[in-house]
């Protein structure tokens, strides 16, 4: 995903070591407006909370990122290229299916329902985006599933299937399958919403573990502690825009805005 | 709170100490069903009379009917039938994947030769595609390839000859064994699409979802993902079209195509003077054929659960 920039006729994105930069993007639903002009910036390395109440967008915006959902105006780049469209001369193409597939291989997403193939072992699922889509050897995806598993301390699940394993566990498991295709940048939708309370924090942990190493997320959750303890920045939405952002612990603490104070009220 | 040593009742909010043993298996007079003795002796009798029937009435003549069951003549069809019946269903699946692929893609053009392909083949019975196949010589004597309309336009440039280039005259090319081919496999690769169709759409958009974000184009997504969770919803409808196939392979004496099971049969029964028995023989062949493949589905239903175990789970999920 990287160099392409540098392609003779096309034009260049905005800003250096910005992992996302989003410029007034909007998406309609028909004639509902989830979206309504997002000027957002995370830089390489940064762990970026978006929280808000339902409705507020930020599911959309996220499905935005990695062009699950084509934006309707605006301006959307991922490490410097541009999601699902090239510009050349001012003029913007459309990208092909295979060509987005590929802007999507450095991007990787968790999603609230795991979403994990039924149909393959825990192993399975972990190896099939590097077999398919990389071309690796067999031997080596297997190597670096059982590495990731290992690391989201599933490692003896591998042969199991999805089914056979808890709401948390099979959330680590979504999250080393995405981990398996080396994403610079991982999306989470609102990866503990639908786990029982008590696994939501071993989800959580690798989660952390993964932000101290220094991976840029952007993160669509509920959970303040998570936002507070982990997050370098806090994005509060509402009604498709960003009200208010900056860092966890200012925002929490004292929120400018009077829908975030009314937001806060409730969550904390 | 204590109980009286007559009071069989355990004292309410009580466990069971550890290391007691579990209370006594229940014993009761289960429910009397007496209807279910008179249905059974009631079809036992029918039995009884039909078989006396089928083994007193000379009507069936058994030995004739055994004798011709499996001469030569009536074995060929069989074969054929079974062979027909297997290509046409694996032609018709490979059409219907195809055909519900088209019509589930985003390309307008792809959508609108799927639908009218779906309509028409739906539409008109098989009895007469057959026959429509069977007659296609009367629409094309031969086969030709080269320039399409060159009749049109190349006498105005000073050509008279056309230019073709090969020539293959219809009967070579549509053996009747071929025309019975098409006509079934067209016919059941419509039905299979509308199967298909409803397997793939019966998978979570969750899951194409999570392949896309992989990086997964289009293809890949459906031949790893979709079709495969897909297969679970395809196979019961597939056996019940196998065995629908099977049986109107009857149909291509229309073409006709004489080799196949049941007018091999109905010809004996017309040469001998003595149809009844070959029409007895016609339902126990189709009896025999379609219970092996019933046993043969059970088994690639068993196979398949086996490694496709555990349903995706419906997006429950609300995106905000």
């Amino acid at each position: 995903m990287t160099q392409n920039t540098a392609e003779a006729g096309v034009d260049a994105g905005p800003g250096n070591g910005s992992m996302v930069v989003a410029e007034n993007v909007h998406k309609s639903f028909g004639r509902l407006e989830v979206l309504r002009g997002i000027d957002l910036e995370v830089t390489r390395g940064e762990v970026c909370c978006v929280v808000g109440p339902s409705g507020s967008g930020k599911s959309t915006f996220l499905r935005c990122i990695n062009h699950l959902e084509k934006i309707s105006a605006g301006r959307l780049w991922v490490d410097g290229e541009l999601m699902g469209y090239r510009q050349r001369a001012g003029k913007l193409y459309e990208l092909h299916d295979a060509q987005v597939a590929r802007q999507r291989r450095g991007i990787g997403m968790v999603f609230q329902n795991f979403n994990l193939f039924p149909h393959m072992t825990v192993l399975g699922n972990v190896m099939e985006a590097p077999v398919r889509v990389q071309r690796l050897p067999r031997s080596q995806a297997r190597e670096r599933a059982l590495e990731l598993l290992d690391r989201v301390g599933l490692a003896e699940k591998a042969s199991g299937y999805p089914r056979q394993l808890s709401g948390g566990q099979q959330q680590r498991v979504a999250i080393a399958r995405a981990l398996a295709m080396r994403p610079e940048l991982m999306l989470f939708d609102e990866p503990t919403s639908a786990l029982d309370p008590e696994l939501v924090g071993e989800v959580l942990d690798v989660m952390k573990g993964l932000a101290e190493e220094g991976m840029t997320m952007v993160v669509v959750t509920h959970e303040m502690g998570f936002a507070r303890e982990v997050g370098d920045t806090l994005v509060f939405m509402d009604e498709g825009v960003v009200v208010e952002s900056g860092a966890p612990r200012s925002v929490l603490a004292d929120p400018q805005h009077e829908r975030t104070r009314s937001f806060l009220s409730k969550v904390l | 709170m204590s109980t009286t040593p007559d009071d069989p009742r355990p004292a309410p909010g009580s466990q069971a100490p550890a290391g007691q043993s579990p209370p006594e298996a229940i014993k009761a007079v289960p429910v009397r069903h007496p209807g279910r003795w008179v249905a059974a002796a009631v079809l036992l009798l029918f039995s009884a009379m039909f078989v006396n029937m089928l083994v007193t009435n000379p009507a069936f003549d058994w030995p004739f009917l055994f004798e011709q069951m499996f001469s030569s003549p009536v074995l060929i069809g069989v074969r054929t039938t079974v062979i027909l019946a297997a290509v046409s269903l694996a032609i018709g699946i490979v059409i219907g994947i195809v055909v519900a692929v088209m019509r589930l893609s985003d390309n307008p053009v792809l959508v609108t030769v799927g639908w009218v392909y779906t309509w028409f083949f739906r539409a008109v019975p098989r009895i007469v595609l057959c026959v429509l196949f069977g007659n296609v010589a009367i629409l094309y004597q031969t086969i030709e390839l080269g320039v399409p309309f060159d009749n049109y336009w190349l006498p105005l440039l000073g050509f008279e000859d056309g230019a073709r280039f090969y020539s293959v005259p219809m009967e070579t090319l549509l053996s009747p064994f071929v025309a019975a081919v098409i006509a079934l496999s067209l016919s059941q690769g419509a039905y299979m699409a509308e199967i298909v169709r409803a397997g793939l759409l019966s998978v979570d958009k969750g899951q194409t979802e999570a392949a896309q974000a992989l990086g997964m184009n289009q293809g890949l997504v459906l031949r790893r993902i979709t079709l495969p969770q897909a297969l679970r919803v395809i196979i019961p409808p597939t056996g019940n079209e196998a065995t629908a196939i099977m049986k109107d392979t009857s149909l291509v004496s229309a073409i006709p195509l004489t080799t196949e099971l049941f007018f091999q049969l109905q010809q004996i029964g017309a040469r001998t003077f003595n149809l009844f028995p070959m029409l007895v023989a016609a339902c126990l062949w189709y009896l025999a054929i379609t219970s092996l493949m019933m046993i043969g589905q059970y088994y690639l239903e068993q196979a398949f659960n086996r490694s496709n175990r555990g349903a995706s789970v419906r997006g429950a999920g609300q995106r905000a």
